[in-house]
């Protein structure tokens, strides 16, 4: 069984220019966006096979975009919900509820801070895939179109299921205070693994490659085989901790010395401690589509963070298709001190594989 | 405009599901008495071991149901011949004479065995030492092999070339690494890899080619060299090209040029003139003999003059009027395949040179150029195409544009646009390599051969099509409706466990095996 739950006000920020609709909606509605949420999830609805069993949420998070779709929900959970009344905690509810009744993927309708709510809610415990719907769609979890959300789905569904791991990122809301706005990766769901179809990136020949973040992982496992390590977070450095034979954090910056990990998703005073004179390599990939390395989503690699394990020793990874999403533009570096940035702008050699390299401008 | 194409559609079984058991295409005289009385039985010098328990289960189908089979599946494909081909950019479907064809159906030419006696074979030999002769004019270089079967094959060939000249000079450990760019040829990261490279991308600058100070970031005392094309898969011409190869250069490596297609440099640029070391050309590319669909090819590798040393042996020499097969080359690579060549290529080839000569050689690249720039003017008409790279100079043979403005418009992509293209009896227009740097690519290549008939036939055709996205995207989304087949399955391409490359594996995969498998 497939579930369906719809976030009924994403994108309703969008429609009249706000940069998200999160704690936004009555201002939305106030400058008179209107929903479209259901739209586009019954655009998906209509690429599934008609006898596919279907479960969704109640009311306007389920129910009325299957009625616009011309299905009949096998199933529905939980009350109706009324659109606009619907809060964060209503979506993570339904999909609670959904993961209950036993569904195998759930198709969920919205942005990045719907699938947030999804990733906190159910993890990787479940296949998830996005129908984009929502003001901001950064995370990788989201197909290009909703009809591409529905064939994917249904080819999954049908077919031979196989997955991947992608991240789910967002705006840093914690930033917003010293106005250092950016995005930060929040988890990561278990999506469907089709070409061409799962975006998070600008093209259908740009899904992420698991055996290019292997070799990623590999190349820089092996570089940094026996010296102190400093990771960033990203599912593609959590892979060269895996290559390394460990378990690192996902969403912080861990210390991996002779082996062992050190210090578990450190702050800044908890990584200056444990640094010692011998300093340490520090390993950072790319957030989101802005292309922050350092800065956004990962302040705990301080500028006295990085001066105490050597600027010197950064390495940047990334994918061939998170460098492609750039198009053209360079990667920043934001770290709030200008001296720090400075000694990090220009050209970095990037590992892009297991025997590539790419130059690069960080700026 | 409406479309005008209706393509055959068969219901084809696969031809192992055809015929029945017994049937037989054709059946050979048993042979006479004499000789079987000469060779009581044949297979007695054959090892048990390599000897079949079990006949292969061929296909047993009588001549006419084969012959329908085939000319069947061909209603089924586009084509040169059948369609205006030219929208596999970066590939360049151009004509190829059918006067060639003929050529080398003479018994001179097809009956030829790469194993015959130099002594009986002087006419192909000296036919081949006169390309060579023709690509060193069109080059610069100084001697070239013809040994290579493709373009990635040469390219891996000049790797080999630079690793040997590296190793000549006891720097072979130390210089790992080749550079090249993110536009070239995919081959040219494949190849060097494949030869043992690492390999260093460089990334488009704002202007569309990799920027000077890119490489000058790139290049250490680990560089053994730069393989790249120019211009790139993007059409545009990196004018600071004497300066990558001075700098290459400079830190002790090799320059490496990427002509597979010189449709927009020929006669008019050379290889030796920018400064590279090694070139190559692929004949289907750029000399006009044809692609083959995966079969015998030419690539041409060339090198100067004090690497020829290093090219694979044999090479093709000429003593006097006599033309020999020289194999004592110590320091060569060895070989990169049997033999100098495929023969056949190599005299349609030589054939399309010496009928063009050096002036038609030179209008050629003019008019690829032209036909290009006059197509890039009839899809800047286009709503939401865009030009990538919009301060970068003209482009040349092809050009990348974007419909990412159209895709957001109207949600139908570039590859939805291009499909549709075929009810049109024209060829779908190539994307992009791969990734997809410029979003919602088209790469189209209107090589010399077509005429403004045709530019404005395709030009007008993609504009309609637009024009139909725009007031119905599932109308587009849906096409095309005139082919043998609509839409196939993209996710089959990516998934191992679906493919099946022969009809053996279809059987064992899918049903139960049988005996002969």
């Amino acid at each position: 069984m497939i579930g369906l739950v719809v976030n009924p006000v994403a994108g309703l920020g969008g429609s009249v220019g706000l940069k998200g609709t999160d704690g936004l909606v009555e201002q939305a509605r106030a400058l008179g966006a209107v929903p479209h949420a259901h739209e586009r999830a019954a655009l998906a609805l209509r690429q599934l096979p008609p006898d596919l069993p279907i479960a969704c949420a109640g009311g306007d998070m389920g129910e009325t975009s299957m009625l616009l779709a011309g299905r009949e929900p096998t199933l529905v959970v939980g009350a109706a919900i009324d659109g606009t009344q619907s809060t964060a905690a209503d979506t993570c509810a339904a999909v609670a509820a959904l993961a209950a009744a036993g569904v195998e993927l759930i198709l969920f309708a919205g942005g990045d801070g719907t699938a947030r709510d999804v990733c906190s809610t159910v993890g990787d415990t479940i296949v998830a895939l996005g129908i984009p719907a929502g003001v901001k769609i950064q995370s990788a979890t989201f197909a290009q179109s909703p009809r591409a959300a529905g064939e994917l789905a249904a080819a999954w569904y049908v077919g031979r299921r196989r997955e991947r791991v992608a991240e789910v990122v967002d705006l840093d809301d914690s930033g917003m205070a010293h106005g250092r706005v950016g995005p930060r990766l929040y988890g990561a769901l278990r999506v469907p693994l089709g070409p061409g179809l799962v975006a998070g990136t600008k093209s259908p020949s740009n899904d992420e490659d698991q055996a290019t973040v292997s070799g990623i992982a590999d190349r820089v496992a092996e570089r940094t085989q026996g010296t102190t390590l400093l990771l960033g977070c990203g599912t593609t450095l959590a892979a060269v901790g895996a290559a390394l034979g460990l378990q690192t954090s996902l969403l912080g910056v861990d210390l991996v010395r002779n082996g062992a990990v050190v210090v578990h998703d450190g702050s800044e005073a908890e990584l200056l401690a444990a640094l010692t004179d011998d300093g340490a390599d520090i390993v950072v990939t790319p957030i989101g589509g802005q292309g922050f390395v350092l800065g956004r989503g990962n302040q705990q690699l301080s500028p006295a963070v990085l001066r105490r394990a050597g600027i010197g020793r950064l390495t940047v990874v990334a994918t061939p298709a998170k460098l492609a999403a750039l198009g053209g533009r360079p990667l920043l570096v934001d770290t709030g001190d200008e001296a720090t940035d400075s000694e990090l702008r220009g050209w970095h050699k990037l590992v892009t594989g297991y025997d590539e390299e790419t130059i690069y401008r960080v700026e | 405009m409406t479309a005008q194409f209706q393509q055959a559609r068969w219901n084809e079984p696969l031809l192992s599901d055809i015929g029945t058991p017994g049937e037989r295409g054709f059946i050979p005289s048993a042979p006479e008495a004499e000789i079987v009385a000469r060779v009581p039985d044949t297979l007695s010098g054959i090892p048990a071991s390599f000897q079949r328990a079990e006949p292969p289960r061929l296909p047993e189908v009588a001549q006419p149901q084969l012959m329908r089979h085939f000319m069947r599946l061909s209603q089924e494909t586009m084509g040169n011949d059948v369609a205006v081909d030219f929208g596999l950019g970066t590939c360049t479907m151009k004509y190829s004479p059918k006067v060639n064809e003929h050529l080398v159906r003479l018994p001179e030419v097809s009956g030829l065995h790469p194993l015959q006696h130099v002594d009986t074979v002087q006419g192909i030999l000296e036919i081949l030492w006169r390309l060579e002769q023709m690509l060193c004019a069109i080059s610069g270089l100084d001697r070239f092999t013809l040994q290579p079967p493709s373009g990635s094959a040469a390219v891996y060939t000049n790797a080999s070339i630079v690793r040997a000249y590296h190793r000549s000079r006891g720097e072979g450990e130390q210089r790992n690494e080749i550079i090249s760019s993110i536009f070239s040829h995919p081959c040219d990261q494949s190849g060097p890899y494949s030869a043992g490279y690492k390999i260093v991308q460089l990334y488009p600058g704002p202007n569309g080619y990799p920027e000077v100070d890119a490489l000058k970031a790139a290049l250490s005392d680990r560089t053994a060299g730069i393989v790249i094309t120019n211009p790139e898969d993007t059409g545009i011409y990196n004018p600071h090209i004497k300066e990558f190869t001075r700098l290459v250069h400079e830190a002790g490596g090799l320059c490496v040029y990427d002509q597979a297609n010189a449709n927009g440099m020929m006669g008019i640029a050379r290889a030796k003139e920018a400064g590279f070391d090694l070139c190559h050309f692929n004949m289907h590319k750029t000399f006009s003999s044809p692609h083959n669909g995966m079969g015998p090819a030419m690539g041409a590798s060339g090198v100067r003059e004090d690497l020829v040393r290093f090219l694979p042996a044999p090479v093709v020499e000429k003593r006097g009027d006599r033309f020999e097969l020289d194999w004592n080359r110590p320091d060569s690579i060895g070989k990169i395949r049997s033999f100098v060549g495929n023969a056949q290529i190599a005299v349609r080839s030589y054939s399309w040179i010496l009928a063009l000569g050096p002036d038609g050689i030179r209008e050629v690249a003019e008019t690829a150029v032209l036909n290009a720039n006059y197509l890039a003017a009839l899809l800047r008409e286009v709503p939401g195409m865009s030009q990538p790279f919009p301060t970068s100079n003209t482009p040349l043979e092809q050009f990348r544009w974007s419909l990412e403005g159209f895709k957001e418009e109207t949600g139908v992509g570039s590859s939805d646009l291009s499909r549709n293209l075929s009810d049109y009896g024209l060829q779908p227009v190539f994307t992009s390599h791969h990734p997809y740097l410029v979003p919602e690519p088209i790469t189209p290549e209107p090589a010399e051969s077509f005429s403004k008939d045709d530019l404005d036939t395709f030009g007008n055709a993609f504009l309609d099509i637009a024009r139909r996205a725009q007031a119905d995207p599932d109308d587009v989304i849906n096409g095309p409706y005139n082919n043998a087949c609509r839409r196939i399955d993209a996710a089959a391409l990516d998934d191992p466990d679906r493919w099946v490359p022969s009809s053996r594996a279809e059987r064992t995969r899918n049903r139960t095996p049988v005996k002969g498998d």
